[in-house]
């Protein structure tokens, strides 16, 4: 497939905004229970908020630019019974009024409490407000990844790990910006996010790799054999009825060189996985701001490599059709 | 429940471009819109299309075949391009099984086109809206036309009459027939996408004939002169058998 920088930025963006979210929600519930220390509800949740919804509303000025017709997208909505996009469409915006309702909260103050525990333990209306928004989280990286996974001619993507590492991956980059995030303001959180950053960004390790893995000895259903329906070991391409290029050449063939492609993929696996552990690991010990900013932008330019190549490492059968010109 | 489809006999095909063509001044001038073309006499000239003729060459030089394949939306009785439709744009009638794109519903976010395993979609460069096949939709119906003239413009056109229009589904109609006997085939068949066009292979007027056929060992020898001529008072055959 050839990538398009509009879905790398929507699907890179939006997963970041995500994680954040969600990282800052873990802080708040946890200190609920009294397992980490209470923020300051303006500068580190409503700020936290307005961060996630400048990284929502950037993927979805970046998912406008994929559209041939934007001024029509309102009507994506409209098969949601049947499509994960029109299902994203929905889950978007519903996230992002959610984590607004969330800050306006915080900011403010407007917090009453709905009911206690015995222990104490007092549920707000934020906690609740954030819950909903946390489970629209898990459904907007549902949706984004069952987006290409569900497509099951496009056998690269056709995998549930394509879902787990769409969610791993906005966790692990979300959580690299929280830490990033506390450490600006001072927060004790530091140290919480950080940890959470080294085990997701593993985690994340583990999984792509196993989806690396499992492409690279992928065998594909469609030959030209059953392309044109020819049952003959020796078929070969003489025309594609165009002498030209076409849609069906521009939208489906990465079109890089294979020394691009390969060492596209070599220099991701480098910035996403070892250098921001060892920047992030580093920024923890040393107390830097500097490095666990640099953590966050060094990991965020891998995953823009990541998702190039997730795209260009998609074959599809289509291509079978178009291999000369 | 009727699916009109194309059957496309590549024994018969010539790779003429003729359907191509056709379709192209049919379509361009449709109620979707015009079919765009980019620098239809320059350099890189490129543009939309509805139907392609693709030429593949089967086997290894002398013992070649050249086989002329066109290829244009399969109308499939399971459509993957329509579920993943975030508006509904790609839709399948239920009246006839055409799948069309309601051009005004549509956003071109050409996610239909990565369903598509056959590579029928195009997205259009001037409207940036996606174009298919529409089986001439607007020419099969038209009462203004005479009977025989109401077919998509391709099967019109085609000089060969390589490609049959009809309904799949009739078992009396002349696609079904010939599907039937002459061993119609569908297009990659693993997505299980059941596409309602089908093809029809190549077919070689070939028996076979043992050496025994050749001299005629049974009856009558007498003609391959394998034993002398019998006397002309001999009774013959006839007049000895009780036939």
């Amino acid at each position: 497939m050839h990538p398009a920088f509009s879905v790398i930025f929507l699907t890179t963006l939006i997963g970041a905004g995500q994680g954040f979210f969600l990282a800052l929600y873990t802080g708040q519930l946890d200190s609920v229970f009294k397992l980490l220390p209470e923020q300051d509800p303006v500068h580190f949740y409503a700020l936290g908020s307005l961060i996630t919804l400048v990284l929502l509303v950037a993927g979805l000025v970046a998912s406008f630019f994929h559209l041939g017709r934007p001024e029509r997208a309102w009507r994506s909505a409209a098969r949601w019974r049947t499509s994960w996009l029109s299902r994203e469409v929905i889950a978007l915006p519903a996230l992002m009024g959610s984590v607004a309702a969330w800050g306006l909260i915080h900011y403010l103050g407007w917090n009453p409490v709905l009911f206690s525990f015995s222990t104490g333990a007092e549920i707000d209306l934020s906690l609740l407000v954030g819950g909903v928004a946390t489970l629209l989280c898990f459904a907007l990286f549902l949706c984004t990844g069952m987006i290409y996974a569900c497509i099951k001619m496009l056998q690269e993507w056709a995998t549930p790990l394509t879902v787990v590492n769409y969610t791993l991956f906005g966790g692990a980059s979300g959580f690299m910006l929280a830490t990033a995030f506390a450490a600006w303001q001072g927060s004790g959180l530091v140290n919480f996010f950080g940890i959470w950053s080294i085990i997701l960004t593993v985690l994340v390790f583990l999984t792509r790799g196993a989806s690396l893995f499992r492409n690279a000895r992928l065998k594909h259903k469609s030959t030209l054999e059953t392309a044109i329906g020819i049952r003959h070991a020796g078929i070969q391409q003489k025309g594609q009825g165009a002498m030209a290029g076409s849609f069906n050449t521009r939208h489906f063939f990465h079109g890089a060189s294979p020394r691009k492609y390969k060492s596209v993929k070599w220099v991701f696996l480098l910035l996403v996985f070892p250098l921001p552990l060892l920047l992030v690991s580093a920024g923890l010990s040393a107390g830097s701001l500097g490095l666990l900013v640099a953590a966050f932008l060094v990991q965020y330019i891998g995953l823009l490599m990541e998702r190039w190549f997730f795209f260009a490492q998609a074959n599809h059968p289509q291509n079978l059709y178009y291999q000369t010109v | 429940m009727t699916q009109l489809a194309l059957v496309i006999d590549l024994n018969v095909c010539v790779g003429c471009h003729a359907c191509v063509t056709s379709c192209k001044e049919w379509n361009t001038s449709g109620t979707a819109g015009w079919l765009a073309d980019e620098n239809p006499y320059s350099k890189d000239p490129t543009g939309t299309f509805f139907n392609r003729v693709q030429t593949f060459e089967v086997g290894q030089f002398p013992n070649t075949e050249t086989v002329h394949f066109p290829k244009s939306c399969l109308h499939c009785e399971d459509p993957p391009c329509v579920p993943v439709c975030p508006t509904g744009a790609s839709y399948k009638r239920e009246s006839d099984g055409i799948v069309l794109v309601d051009s005004e519903k549509c956003i071109g976010c050409s996610y239909c086109s990565w369903a598509c395993p056959y590579g029928a979609r195009e997205l259009d460069e001037h409207q940036k809206i996606m174009k298919k096949c529409t089986l001439c939709v607007d020419r099969i119906y038209d009462e203004s036309l005479p009977e025989q003239e109401r077919k998509p413009a391709c099967v019109m056109a085609c000089p060969t009459e390589a490609r049959l229009f009809g309904n799949v589904n009739d078992p009396d109609s002349e696609v079904a027939i010939a599907i039937r006997e002459s061993g119609g085939y569908q297009l990659m068949p693993e997505w299980g996408t059941k596409p309602a066009n089908h093809y029809l292979p190549r077919r070689k007027a070939s028996i076979t004939i043992h050496e025994d056929e050749l001299v005629r060992a049974d009856n009558p020898l007498k003609k391959e002169r394998k034993l002398p001529m019998p006397d002309v008072e001999d009774p013959t055959l006839d007049e000895i058998s009780s036939w």
